[in-house]
């Protein structure tokens, strides 16, 4: 409960002062804009309401397309940490791609995954694991090796296997370093999944950002982002949570 | 277990571990290893009988652990003879020896018992049989009631005890130990010193123990080799007078300890030029 207050305080204190300025018209002289471009938090909220199966509909494919490629980018982030750890030649032969790879912009292949994807879920997710592959394995990758090598070489006068070095040292190991690449990947997964409805779809939230954004609904605009931002916290959230039930140790 | 060896067991204080363990010695013979151009171990002999505990003394960074990595098989040497159990190769080595490390590396997602059963669970042991031989120890040895601690909850002293019974339940005859007690206090220190002196009377092992500690040697093992420094070489070998003796405290003043202890220390300092 006290963890909570003090965020809790801060965001009522910006939110009352955010109304009062947008509804005595503060907002409106000060940055000289039109009326219809200031949204209040008393507008944004009733037009949450308002448009809430519009917003839900949209909000439903956004959410699929975040998780699931998350879910992907996770199982093949893990995969490839794993393969790049027990195979010394393919971790030299595609660490620096992978590393290099980071600096192609999402920006420009967008639109290529668009026209040979088409406008459904696909090229989304191609972007969000694309966007979340890379925090996810290297994360994992430096867990793997951040194992003690003197509790290596006890594993196995203790009789221990490669896989059982695996299974009961390395993975363990590395599962904290995973679930944090995991944590930051769930903020970039949201904002990917945007852009990827951005170079092309007919729904989503950030498809209906767009539409908004082009018929100036200023206050809808702001309930999507509030729905953007609070799927990406609960996102964290269950990780956090699945973190503190699996890695009891710490 | 037979009925003879628990007979013999029962006459000589604490019954031995709950399995049987063959009996193996160690034959080092002009023994050299390098890590590259960097010679660590130069022309080094030692013999361990069966159920023999030899104590190793030498200088910081002499090449003590490089020592006990070669005996466990967990290095190659460059030169010499290296035998444990009478076989020489480098998996037979393994199979016949359990290390327990400087600091206990005791897996904190494990508790205290699982932990103490690694090797029973790495042999394909069910985890509740890996838990039961091991319970058996955790009740002889003052463990008991600390099955299921965390490691992380135990106090210095326990660590230890769980780490040295998860060398014990491994059930291999060769026990090489790297400073078992480096990281703890005095107090502690005397009182692990006490306890693992027990703990080795419990059973039959053929034991390499490695300590800066020459007191600790010369206590816990029934002679003690002192090392040069690198490259290392046994420069002297000392009979301990009364090995493993009930009354730590008095076994150590004792004036034939304490002559031995200063010989072990002229000849530490000696090997160190």
């Amino acid at each position: 409960m006290r963890r909570w207050l003090p965020p809790a305080l801060l965001l009522a204190t910006l939110l009352g002062a955010w109304q009062i300025a947008a509804s005595t018209g503060v907002l409106t002289s000060v940055f000289n804009l039109e009326a219809f471009l200031v949204a209040s938090p008393a507008e944004i909220a009733s037009s949450l309401w308002g448009n809430r199966s519009l917003l839900a509909e949209n909000a439903w494919v956004t959410l699929r397309e975040v998780v699931f490629g998350l879910g992907l980018a996770v199982i093949s982030g893990l995969g490839f940490a794993v393969l790049l750890h027990l195979s010394g030649t393919l971790k030299r032969a595609t660490y620096p791609l992978l590393v290099a790879s980071q600096a192609i912009p999402i920006l420009v292949l967008a639109p290529i995954l668009v026209v040979t994807f088409g406008y459904g879920i696909v090229p989304k997710l191609v972007i969000v694991v694309l966007v979340c592959f890379f925090p996810i394995a290297v994360t994992s990758f430096d867990g793997l090796r951040a194992v003690d090598p003197d509790a290596i070489k006890l594993l196995r006068t203790l009789d221990g296997s490669r896989w059982q070095v695996f299974r009961r040292l390395e993975a363990p190991t590395a599962l904290p370093y995973a679930f944090s690449g995991a944590k930051v990947a769930t903020a970039f997964a949201v904002i990917a999944a945007v852009f990827g409805e951005w170079a092309g779809a007919n729904s989503g939230l950030g498809w209906l950002i767009l539409q908004d954004n082009g018929q100036f609904e200023t206050a809808r605009l702001f309930a999507e982002v509030a729905i953007l931002m609070a799927m990406s916290l609960g996102l964290f959230g269950l990780l956090a949570l699945a973190e503190r039930r699996v890695v009891t140790w710490r | 277990m037979t009925a003879e060896n628990s007979q013999i067991a029962a006459s000589s204080g604490p019954a031995p571990a709950s399995m049987d363990v063959p009996e193996a010695s160690i034959s080092i013979r002009a023994l050299e290893h390098a890590y590259g151009e960097l010679r660590t171990i130069d022309g080094l002999d030692l013999e361990v009988g069966p159920g023999g505990v030899v104590g190793l003394v030498g200088p910081s960074g002499c090449g003590k652990s490089t020592l006990l990595e070669l005996v466990c098989g967990l290095r190659e040497p460059s030169a010499g003879a290296l035998e444990v159990g009478g076989a020489d190769g480098g998996g037979e080595r393994l199979a016949r020896c359990a290390y327990m490390p400087q600091r206990d590396l005791l897996l904190p997602w494990y508790s205290a018992i699982d932990n103490a059963a690694l090797a029973l669970r790495n042999r394909g042991l069910r985890k509740t049989e890996a838990r039961r031989q091991a319970a058996a120890l955790f009740e002889r040895f003052g463990l008991a009631g600390f099955e299921q601690t965390p490691p992380a909850e135990l106090s210095g002293g326990m660590r230890q005890r769980v780490a040295f019974l998860r060398t014990l339940v491994s059930g291999k005859p060769v026990l090489a130990l790297d400073e078992p007690f480096a990281s703890l206090d005095a107090i502690t220190r005397a009182e692990m010193q006490e306890w693992l002196a027990e703990a080795l009377g419990a059973g039959p092992r053929t034991v390499i123990l490695v300590t800066h500690d020459v007191e600790e040697a010369l206590y816990l093992s029934d002679r003690v080799a002192v090392l040069s420094a690198r490259p290392a070489r046994v420069v002297a070998e000392l009979r301990a007078p009364d090995p493993r003796a009930p009354d730590r405290d008095t076994a150590v003043t004792d004036p034939a300890f304490v002559a031995i202890r200063e010989e072990a220390m002229r000849a530490l300092r000696e090997g160190m030029r």
